[in-house]
Order: C-alpha cells, then structure tokens, then sequence
C-alpha cells in the first residue's frame, strides 16, 4: 500500500487587515491508495480550506503536496489540468454546487467534454452511463438543478467529479446538507463507487458517526492543526487526545442502559489570526498546564497513532505500558 | 438480464428525446405563455412597424405647413390635430418613431454591452483592477448626468449617431455597477468552484456561468432605459443638441407643444401618448423576457 497523496508541513494562510489568519497550519498527512481519510472538526477549523488548498482551488503559503510521490504543490499551467483530472472534488451544499441554467446532461456532458476522453459520438452513452452509475433515472436528463431533490443534486455532483475519472476526490462534508435517509444512500454510494474503481476519498465532516462508518483512517483538526491520526477503528477503540474525546463524547447513543458521560467544552474558539506558539486548544482543555504554552509536535504514541498533545501519557496511564513493548520490537 | 437492460435503456432513450427540445424553443414557449409580456411585445412591435412603414401610413407629409389649418383640434381630417405650422400631427408623430426609437434602443444597446463588458471586467477579476475601474466610475457619476451629456452632444456636435453616443455614455455605468455586484455573488458561488475543479476555461466560466446567472436585472434595466432615453433625448433636442428641427423626434414634440399646453393640450398628447405606449410595452416584455430566461421560474 502507498499513498497516492501526501501533504508535508502545509500551510495556508489568509492576509486580513488584522494579521495572518492561519486556517490551516503545518499539516502533514497521507492518504493511502483506495482508502479514505476522514477529516473532523468543528466549524471554522479549517477543513474545507484544506480541502481546496490540496485540489489547488487555493494556493498553499508553504509546505508541499505530493501526488503519487511527484511534488504538485504549484503546479504550471501546462501540469494543472492533467491534475485535476486526477483530483476532483464533491461540494457540500448540493443547492450551490450545480450551474442553475445547465440541466443534469450540460453539466455532465461540459465535463466530459473537456476532460477530452471520449470521442464526440461517444459522449450521449457516457452521460447515461454516469447518470447509472450515480443513480439518477434517464428520465431526468432534461432536468433543471431546482427541479431535482437535494439528495439527485448531490449524485449529479458525483457524477460530475467521475466524469473526469479521477483517482483521488476530496468529500468536503458532501452529506452534511442532507436528510439523514438520503445521507445514507450517498455514502453507500461512495462507498460502492470506491470499490469499484479503487477511489482514494478525503471525506472532510463534522459528524463522528458518519466518519466512523466510512473511513479507514481519521484524523482531527482543531484550529488550523492536526491533534490527533490513527486508524479509524484504534481511534474509537482508543481515544487520546483531550479535544478527540470530548468530540467523540458528542456522538448520540442509542444505549440507554449505559448513559454516556459528555465532555462539555467551555468558552470559544480562540481567534485563528495571529496565535500564539503551543497548543491551541489549551485555552478550553481542562488538563491545560505550564507546559501547553509550548509548541506541540505531532508523535506516534501508539503504532499509527498519532497525537499532538505532550501530556498524553500522563493523562493516559495504560498508554506507557502497551506502548513501551511497541516501541521495543521496533 | 441483459435484454432486461436494454429495454430499460431503450424506454430511457424515448423518454428522453421525447422531453429534448432546444432550450431556445422552450424559451419562446414560456415567454409565449406570459400575456402580459406577450401583449407588450406586440404593442411595442405595432408601434416599430409603423415608424417603419411611416411614409405609406402616415396621411401628410411631416413637414409640409399648412398656415390657414393651424392649431386645429383633432377631427377625422387631422386624426390628433394641427400644430403652430399647421402640420398634421399625427404625421408627424408616425415619422418621429423612427427618431425616437432608434435612439432609444440604440443607445440603450450600447450603453448595456458597454456596460456589460466594464461591469464584468470589475466584477470578474476584482482586486486592483476593481478599484480602479469603481473609483472611476465614482468620479463621472458624481457629475449629474444630464451635464455629462451636454457636454459629450456639444464636443460631438448633433446628429443622431452623436446623440446616441452622448446619451449611452451616461447609462453605462449605472449597468456596470449592477452587473458587478451581482458577478461578486456569482463568483464565489460553488459551481464556480466545481467548474475550475473540472477545467473549464476562464471565458467559458464567464459565458456559461458567471453572466447567465448575474445579467436579468440587466436585461430589464436595458428595457427600462429606452424609455429613460427618449426622454433624455428630448432634453438634448430642447437645448438644441439633439435632433435638429424640423425633425419630428416624439421628445422635440414634447417640448414645441409645452407652451400651447394650456389652450392646445393636443399638441403634447400625441407624442406622449406614444411615449407612455413604447415605454410600458417595452417594460411588460423586459419582465417577461427576465422570466423567460430563468429556467427556474417555470411552473
């Protein structure tokens, strides 16, 4: 296995009249090939600008992307549509995502068209294979995006994103707009589409059950950084970052017999414009110390396990027992 | 199965190229159904024909005098009166179409695309190029119009291509300015984004995305204006830098009549009579035009 994508110290930044926002700062990620990186984190963390900072709708301020091991960060003219071909993304709200004026077939056939794979007499097929392959019946060709429910919106995204065959596609909160009976058809039909064709998913949302059940690894933001990576299931199984706890706290139950305890988080984001140095969420922790004030680096605590906070062993005493004979057999 | 498949794609195709028609068809067929519109198109086509067709229409000459039939009232002869000449009014009102109405819709026609191609220009790339454009238009819109105007017609001189160009001058920005801020909303929108993401190019994203989707208030303002314009028009032709006497332009009438108001109210009727038909014609066709257009707005 080897990752198709892989983002090395990047960063964005947005110049306001008030200093540097960081929306997202020193990000180092990889995404494996076929497999999905959830991406969690409360509004304004940063997630969708890390999402089109990767598929180049915006420029990184530094660090680097690296697409099948070839550096793509500033891609030139002449490399930037090959790259998108590759890379393509599904829109949160499937009301803004569609042009008003085209119906399901303009917009479909406009990308077919340019990503140029298909002779001219070949595109009427392809857009009705498309529209099976997401799932919109052929008798909505001719329809207009307000004519289509949210849910048909959202497939003909998808439908757009396939039809540059691409090998990566950034989900930026693709259902969150969504019923949550239409949410579950949506993600069963990415789910499908990704084992069809071997699809790579960044799958950025808010919501922990969604994520659970798509993903095989999940990483968390928190103001612009990563706190915390593991594989989806030793995220679950093992929670150690104080802020992925407190979100995971967050996840409805279902069973009575054993109430959950929710960590509830007090006071607000702090400001993403000009931080301060050492961990940004120490301001709302309740384990916050001396020590916090101090950058936090990113470690691997447990295999594949990564966590930004330097109190984690402290706060997790099991830890340094299942990890020491770990670390020995390395 | 397989057969299963096919007959479900062949009822596809059916379905589907029974429902095909070319967007341009639709689009008559909406605007066909909207009377008011329907009914304004009309108005405004009857009133063009006969500025067209003036010469078998109208029963004088437009500019022939009659000194011993002067000031007289409507009757059967003179279907609106005489005026201080003695010439036939209605004549003269049938032949002023052609002045007036070029003049309006011409310069209504240039002043959008000119306005269009600025506003979009603004809109589109933003920045710096934004401002300079916005502070510029600033600084001529705070010189009243009417002034810009006169000053344009007095440089160029008169003559209908003149006047067309001194009064478009002024309505271009006005256009630019909506345009602009409805191309901001636009620009970010989604599937701006999504078709950046897919390689669309930058002229085609303006095309197909950015413009269909800001310009309706344009194409009514567009409609509006013509009525503004004759109007407008008539003031040039007043201070004596529009169409020249003894041409019969509908706002040059305007202001021969204003004197006689009191005892002659037929001088003035005429052209405004003709005046307020163009200009509500045009205005119920702009509105059904704008609906026409928006895909969304159909039943």
């Amino acid at each position: 296995m080897s990752a198709l994508v892989e983002l090395k110290g990047l960063k964005r930044y947005f110049d306001t009249p008030k200093g540097k926002l960081h929306a997202v700062d020193d990000i180092t990620m990889s995404f494996e090939e076929g497999q999905t990186m959830g991406v969690v984190g409360e509004s304004g963390c940063g997630k969708s600008t890390l999402a089109r900072t990767i598929i180049h709708l915006q420029e990184p301020t530094a660090g680097q992307i690296l697409y099948k091991g070839k550096d793509v960060t500033y891609p030139t003219k002449k490399e930037l549509p090959k790259l998108r071909e590759d890379m393509q993304i599904i829109f949160q709200d499937p009301y803004m995502t569609l042009n008003p004026r085209y119906t399901v077939e303009d917009t479909l056939k406009e990308t077919l068209t340019i990503s140029g794979q298909y002779e001219k007499n070949d595109l009427d097929h392809q857009i009705r294979r498309l529209m099976d392959m997401v799932g919109i019946s052929g008798r909505l060709r001719m329809a207009y995006p307000h004519e289509l429910s949210g849910g048909r919106r959202q497939r003909v995204g998808i439908g757009r994103a396939l039809a540059m065959n691409p090998k990566f596609i950034v989900c930026d909160e693709p259902v969150s707009a969504l019923d949550v009976s239409i949410q579950a058809q949506i993600i069963n039909l990415l789910m499908d589409l990704q084992e069809e064709f071997g699809l790579t998913y960044m799958f950025v949302t808010h919501d922990m059950s969604v994520v659970h059940h798509i993903s095989h690894n999940i990483s968390v933001m928190y103001l612009g950084q990563l706190v915390e990576t593991s594989p989806a299931k030793e995220l679950f199984r093992q929670t150690l970052h104080p802020y992925s706890k407190a979100l995971l706290s967050a996840i409805p139950s279902i069973d009575i017999d054993k109430p959950k305890q929710r960590i509830q988080l007090h006071g607000e984001l702090m400001s993403p414009i000009n931080p301060k140095p050492g961990c940004r969420f120490a301001p709302r922790c309740p384990y916050a110390t001396e020590a916090c004030r101090q950058p936090q680096k990113l470690e691997e605590v447990l295999p594949n396990h990564y966590v930004a906070c330097c109190r984690v062993r402290e706060l997790n005493p099991d830890l340094s027992q299942a990890a020491a004979p770990a670390a020995a057999a390395q | 199965m397989s057969t299963d498949t096919n007959a479900t794609v062949q009822a596809n195709v059916q379905e589907e190229s029974g429902k095909k028609q070319s967007s341009f068809r639709e689009f008559l067929k909406r605007l066909v159904k909207n009377k008011l519109a329907l009914f304004g198109g009309i108005v405004f086509l009857l009133i063009c024909l006969t500025a067209i067709f003036a010469p078998l229409i109208a029963p004088y000459d437009y500019q022939a005098m009659d000194m011993a039939n002067k000031y007289l009232s409507p009757s059967l002869e003179h279907l609106f009166g005489t005026d201080q000449y003695g010439r036939d009014i209605f004549s003269r009102v049938i032949y002023g179409g052609r002045w007036s109405l070029t003049l309006g819709v011409a310069s209504s026609i240039v002043s959008t695309v000119l306005g269009i191609i600025v506003g979009s220009i603004a809109g589109y790339f933003g920045g710096k190029v934004d401002s300079v454009i916005m502070r510029f238009i600033d600084i001529l819109q705070c010189i009243p119009g009417i002034l810009l105007t006169i000053c344009i017609a007095s440089v160029l001189g008169t003559g209908l291509f003149n006047t067309v160009l001194a009064m478009s001058f002024g309505g271009i920005w006005g256009t630019a300015r909506m345009l602009r801020g409805q191309i901001l909303t636009v620009r970010n929108q989604e599937y701006v984004e999504a078709a950046k993401a897919t390689n669309v190019s930058e002229g085609r994203i303006i095309l197909k995305y950015v413009i269909p989707n800001s310009i309706q208030p344009i194409i009514v303002q567009a409609c509006m204006g013509i009525g503004g314009t004759i109007m407008g028009a008539a003031g040039l032709s007043f201070l004596g830098l529009g169409i020249q006497p003894p041409m019969p332009e509908w706002g040059a009438m305007l202001n021969d009549g204003r004197s006689y108001l009191r005892y002659y109210p037929n001088m003035l009727f005429a052209p405004m009579l003709f005046i307020a038909l163009t200009v509500m014609s045009i205005s119920f066709f702009g509105d059904g035009l704008r609906d026409a257009m928006d895909p969304r707005l159909k039943e």
